[in-house]
Formats: C-alpha cells, structure tokens, sequence
C-alpha cells in the first residue's frame, strides 16, 4: 500500500475503496468474536468456503469474519450482504444452504433467521430483532460491516474521514472545545469529564507529552473493551492520532489485556497497516504531526485499570498506584504530562468531531452524555453487549432489551459497574441509568458489566465472591484495602458458612465506611461498595443466614443439604453415574436415596435429573 | 524447559532497557512456560535493576510462574457472569476429577488448572478454557468428556466436537 502525503491522497484512496464497495458483490459476513469463535465461527466460515468452492461461485461471493455484533446468546452469528439478512446459531453444516440461498434465488434460509420469542415470528433483518431494535449503535455500529484486518474496508464506512477533517481544517483548541462541548466523560468508570482533561495537558508546558488508551478492562463480566478493540481497532486508533494531535503528544501507548489474544492481534494488525499507509508516524498525511503507537501487553494485574498503576506497569514496574494529585495530566508516564482515556472513550472521538458536539450532546441525560455499552450478563435471556443512549431504565435494558430472566424465575437484582459496584435490587427497576442516579444508589458506572441475578443467587455468597476476588487482587500497597478487604472476605466466608453473629453486621458496614474513606486509590475506595449494597438492600438475607443458619437462594453449602422426593424419581441411575463419592444409593428403576454423610453438595446430580426429583432443602 | 533454547538466546533479542522487564519476563514466559530462576538472575544482571525487583514483578502479576507447569493449561472462569451461572461447581468437578487439592499442576504434569477472572466470554458462561480452546457452557457432566480429549492416553481433540 503506498505511503500517504497528504490528505488529498488519503481522500483519493478512500474514494477508490467507497468507489470499489458499491460494485462489490454479494458478501457473507460471518462475527468471528471471541464468544462466536467459541461457539464455532471459524469452522463456519471454512465451511462457507468449501461451499462455495463446490458450487463454483468463490469468485462471485466474498467471505469476511468480522468483529463481536453483541447479541454472544445466539452465535455464532452471520449476515448476508447486501440484503443485510440475519442468521443465528449457523454452524458448519449450515453453510450449503446459506450459499444456495444467496448465490440463487436469494430466498433466506428460514430456519436459521431469528425466532422472537415472544410473537413466535421470525425475523430476517438485525435492526428488527428486538435485542438491538432498542440501541442506538454508535461505537459498535460498524463492528458487523469491516474486516477488522482491513484498513481498506475501516475507509469504505468512512473511517479516517474525521482525521482528515481534523488535520485540514481545524486548530488543537477547536478539537478541546468541540470534545468538551459535547459532554464527553470519561468510560472507564469515574465518569471524568474528557475534554477538561486534554485541556490540562495541552496547557501544560512540559514536553514530552503521551497519551495511553486503557484497554486492560479487568472487571469480570465485562468484555465491551475487547469486542471493540477485537471489531473495529482502527476506530480508537483514529481517536487517539486526533487526542494526540490536539494535545500535543508523540507518543502514545495503548495498554491491553494479555488475557485478550484476539484484541492484541486486530491491534498490531492495525497499527502496522496505519503506519504503512502514513496515518502514524512522521508528519503525518503532510500536517507535520508526529505520533506513534506502542502496543503494551497486561501481565493480570486487575488494579493496572488504575490509572496511576497502569503507568508504574508500563515503566517496568508492578503495578502500584500513588496518590493523586498530582494527576497524569501534570505528571505522569516518565514524570510528562499523560492523558489515558478508556477504549471507547478514544473511539468516540471521531464521531464527536464527525457529527458534531451538539449531535452528541442531544443523546443521553443532563449530565451524562452520548451512549454507553454495556455487558448484559448473567441470568438473563438476550446475553450480550448493548450500545444505548444514556438514562435508559433497568426495566428496559432487562426486559425489552435483554428478553427478560431465563426459566420464568424473577429478578432479584443487578450487579452493575464491575466488582466494586454495587447490587441494585429488582424494585430499582425503573431507575435511569447515569453517572449519577448509579453513584446515588450506590453502584457506579463502572466499566459498564451489569450482571443480571435472579432468585437463585445468594447475595451474601455473592458479596463474598467479589471480596474473595478484590482480596486477591489488592495491590497490598496501602494497608485499608489489603487488610480490610481480607477482614470483610473472612467475616462474609464466615456467614455463610452458617456461623455469623448478630455483631457481624455492624461490622462490615463500619470496617467498609473505614476502608472507603481512607484507601490510597480506586480499587480501595470502591471495594466495600458489594457488601454496602447488599447490606443496604438485601439485609433480610443477610439475618436469615445467621438468625436462622439458613441460605434463602439455597446456595451457600453448609446451609443445604440434598435429598430425592420419593415421587418424582424415576430410578433412571443418571444421578449415580455422575456422583463421585457414591453418596445415591438404589437400584435402576428403583426409588433412589442421597447419603447426607457422603454427599459433598456437588450439585451434579441436580444438573442431570431429567424428572426434577432432586430437591435442595 | 523446551529444547534447544537457553536463556541466553532469548534475552540475545530482548533490549536492556529497565522499563522493558515485564515484556522480557512474559517472552521468557512464553518460551519456557514458566519462569526459571536462572532467568530471573540473567534479566536482573542484563537490565541492571535489583534482583528482589525483578522477583517483586514476577510475583506480582498474574501471568508469571515460578513453577513448571503441565503440558496443558486448563483455565476456569470465575468471573461474575459464570459464578452466578455455577462456574464453582465446574471448577470442583475438574479438581475431583484430577486429584487436586486445589488449583496446580497434577503429579504426571498433564495439566495445570487455573481459576481466571473473566475470559471475557460471558455470553458462553460458565467458560473453561484448555489451552487455546474455549469450551463454553460448561456443566460438571460435561467435565470427564472435555479432559479425555486432551489426555495423553485420550483420543485427539477433534474440531467438530469441540464444547
């Protein structure tokens, strides 16, 4: 590819790719994600090319895995272009029918276009499936069109128009404005107001100056990051040249997960074919802008989300973080002025300055603005990753959205803003999700998980379950969070082992307000916000396991037991194979019977009784 | 350690810059699978920072190991969307099946388990992922089925089967 000089050069390029793309021919699109190539994606796409072959039309049809469209419950997912009709659930065996459809009488294959649920009807194209018809698609919009691997095909959908805009037209101070204007904040989670940001570090005299993109997204339950980074990389390349342009920085860094495979590959893919076409590097497209991009692998450290970590990490450190101020903005990466904005934070900036900040700001609430994805997850029945504008309600996004909870069970609450959000309980139904109604509730924005619970989970397993995990991933620098969150594990582990005290409560919400106030950092300050939560909204449950030694939601181990109701057990023995300490005894065809002394509580033989006959009490 | 590579030839390509430490430890890493302690002396001595520092970040992060691991790395998902759909369960399962008191390496060295947070595949929930594979949806039964693939005495792991 030739190296570009100018932005008349990049536009004469892009013309050519949009000139190529209205002539193309049909094209199957397959979402090769990391959720859909679990679910079998690339076997799909082997299988479409053999068909192809077969039929003799490989020359006639294109064939291109694209990125994650979101909707993870029903991949691995396809689209055939440029009918734009929707298949879910296609596998390998499907790819016969898939390529007769489109090669002849274009008729979809019906028994693999979306089924709604509700009416029974199915449904050919993506926007009227009910799991995206609610969400406004600015970020993940492109994800189901482009070849992550292809520049060419970021150009066709207009990509790198924004930059050459950016570089002809406009001055640093007009791209500040034009962010701030907009409302843009900050999408790692603290909601920091991005434009004011950059305008600090831009006045800031020092040189050099870096900027870093923040992909090491560790909150479980939360992949947004990936899905964007693994769908469309060029996108938050183009927002940082932009960031990098208006602040005056040369260097930047962009820091990923190494648990993201997928996303580091699309990323070097990108960066390379960026430089090659002259969008990074020296003087860029002739403007005398210089900006390069280094790519930074996580090593699993969760508190390297943390900004001032996330720096100690990239200078070959381990990742402690150190009081603010002084903020990155005045001294950070190597002692220089650093500005590190989230994933999506980066990728909106081109789109902000494309469409306008007013465009921008008309979306979402007062004071939370433009879209924000989220990782619906959990027990609900439309998993996946939803773009929506902000001040959505829970009601929406769970119902209409996410399809409702699986198995006719009840919600009970939502887990949102990652392991030091909080638990929302099911009748904040109606609460608008921003900024700030999830801080007053007590939750926050967080990274944007939201993991949907129904009646089935404990919520003081749970509030362990994330302290277990904010213990082991403490940094151990200062002393709040590293003791108190061990404290808060151990008295939690204790409750629900059926061995809590009436003084346990009072306890946890002292020790909590303690390690809020007086952590060093984030991750510290956060911490308590589970067991906060839950103790504000789920208390009952929390009495019930040491008033009464019992566990509500029938989970936490000790306070079970499993026996088989005489009348229901068929004597099928399928509860026998899979139990391994030979706690049931009987024979087949025969009433069967769970050993209290034998059994560990395993569960196995719930998953596997066909006529419900085990029974948790 | 893998035949034919010393740890001077991986470091012969590697910078000496300090603030490349962790990029070296993670292609020692990767190279070895775990980090020898030989290794650990020879970045200290080639980048100049302190052999306790270079053991402070090897011990820090996550994806370090001071110890060998075994020939197949069987991750489990613990992150929020598969604990509330039964990962501990799945994990259980695994150690049971494998004779373990807890995550580690079994004795013939064939695998190693590990508990994750987040895989970023919650769609699939509860995830387990062996080596490069992801086998989504997982459920204690399906736990006997999914090792025996990768067993040395085991069939193949096969495409068409895969989860």
């Amino acid at each position: 590819m030739p190296k570009l000089h100018s932005v008349r050069e990049l536009e004469e390029v892009r013309t050519e790719c949009l000139k190529q793309s209205k002539t193309s021919k049909p094209c199957l699109t397959v979402c090769a994600g990391s959720g859909c190539q679990a679910a079998g994606a690339l076997d799909v796409l082997k299988g479409l090319r053999v068909a192809l072959e077969r039929a003799g039309m490989q020359d006639a049809v294109d064939v291109k895995s694209t990125g994650c469209h979101g909707f993870c419950e029903k991949g691995p997912l396809m689209i055939v272009w440029p009918e734009g009709t929707f298949y879910n659930r296609v596998t390998q065996r499907d790819a016969k029918d898939i390529v007769a459809s489109a090669t002849n009488g274009r008729k979809p294959v019906e028994r693999l276009l979306y089924k709604d649920p509700t009416t029974g009807e199915r449904v050919v194209r993506e926007d009227e499936v009910p799991f995206y018809a609610r969400q406004q698609r600015v970020l993940f919009g492109n994800n189901g069109r482009i070849d992550p691997k292809n520049i060419e095909d970021y150009f066709r959908v207009g990509g790198y128009q924004t930059l050459a805009t950016v570089l002809l037209l406009k001055t640093p101070e007009d791209v500040i404005q034009e962010i701030k204007r907009s409302g843009l904040r900050g999408r790692g989670g603290a909601g920091f107001p991005t434009g004011v940001k950059w305008e600090v570090c831009r006045a800031n005299p020092a040189q050099p100056k870096y900027i870093i993109c923040n992909a090491d997204e560790g909150d479980p339950g939360a992949f947004m990051d990936r899905s964007l980074l693994e769908g469309n990389p060029h996108s938050v390349l183009e927002g940082m040249i932009i960031g990098a342009f208006a602040m005056g920085a040369n260097e930047g860094y962009i820091y990923v997960r190494a648990e993201y495979p997928l996303a580091v590959e699309h990323l070097r893919v990108a960066i390379r074919q960026a430089e090659e076409y002259g969008l990074l590097g020296q003087d860029i497209l002739g403007s005398g802008t210089n900006f390069k991009i280094k790519l930074v692998q996580g090593a699993g450290a969760f508190v390297c989300g943390e900004e001032t970590a996330l720096i100690a990490s990239i200078e070959g450190r381990v990742g402690e973080p150190h009081p603010r101020p002084p903020y990155p903005a005045q001294k950070g990466l190597r002692g220089k002025p650093t500005v590190i904005n989230n994933v999506k934070t980066w990728a909106s900036v081109p789109q902000i300055i494309n469409r306008g900040a007013d465009w921008y700001a008309a979306i979402g609430t007062a004071r939370s603005k433009g879209t924000m994805v989220f990782s619906l997850v959990g027990k609900i029945n439309n998993t996946g990753l939803v773009e929506v504008p902000m001040g959505i309600t829970l009601r929406e996004m769970i119902y209409e959205i996410g399809g409702g909870i699986p198995k006719g069970k009840k919600l009970k609450a939502v887990q949102i803003g990652g392991p030091s959000g909080g638990c929302l309980p099911a009748s904040l139904i109606d609460l608008p999700i921003d900024y700030e109604a999830l801080t007053q509730a007590g939750s926050m924005m967080g990274s944007g998980g939201m993991v949907v619970m129904d009646e089935d989970t404990c919520m003081v397993d749970l509030a362990r379950y994330f302290m277990e995990f904010l213990e082991e991933e403490s940094c151990g620098k200062c002393f709040p969070c590293r003791e108190g969150t061990q404290r808060l594990r151990e008295i939690l582990a204790r409750i629900c082992a059926g061995k809590g005290k009436e003084e346990d409560l009072p306890v946890l919400e002292e020790m909590s307000w303690m390690i809020k106030e007086t952590s060093l950092c984030g991750l510290g300050q956060t911490a308590p916000n589970p067991v906060l939560t839950t103790l504000r909204y789920f208390r009952d449950e929390y009495e019930t396991h040491i008033r009464e030694r019992r566990c509500p939601a029938k989970v936490c181990r000790e306070l079970i037991a499993y026996e088989i109701e005489p009348t229901l057990c068929d004597g099928c023995h399928a509860c026998v194979q899979v139990c391994t300490t030979d706690a049931i005894l009987g024979e087949k065809k025969k009433v069967h019977t769970i050993d209290s002394g034998k059994c560990i509580k395993c569960g196995a033989c719930l998953e596997v009784c066909q006529p419900k006959a085990v029974l948790v009490t | 350690m893998s035949e034919g590579t010393s740890v001077e030839e991986v470091l012969q390509s590697t910078s000496d810059d300090s603030e490349d430490l962790i990029p070296i430890l993670q292609e020692i890493q990767e190279k070895f699978r775990y980090l020898p302690e030989p290794a650990l002396r020879e970045v200290s001595r080639k980048l100049n920072v302190p052999l306790i520092e270079v053991f402070h970040v090897a011990t820090f992060y996550n994806c370090f190991s001071l110890e060998p691991v075994g020939d197949h790395v069987v991750q489990v998902c613990l992150g929020t969307a598969c604990h509330v759909r039964g990962a501990p369960r799945v994990l259980d399962r695994l150690l049971r099946e494998l004779n373990l008191p807890g995550p580690g390496t079994t004795k013939d060295c064939q695998f190693t388990v590990r508990s994750v947070r987040c895989v970023g595949c919650c769609g699939l929930a509860p995830v387990v992922r062996v080596d490069a594979s992801t086998h989504p949806a997982m459920t204690q039964a399906k736990v006997k089925g999914m090792l025996k693939k990768y067993r040395k005495n085991g069939r193949p792991e096969s495409e068409a089967d895969r989860g």
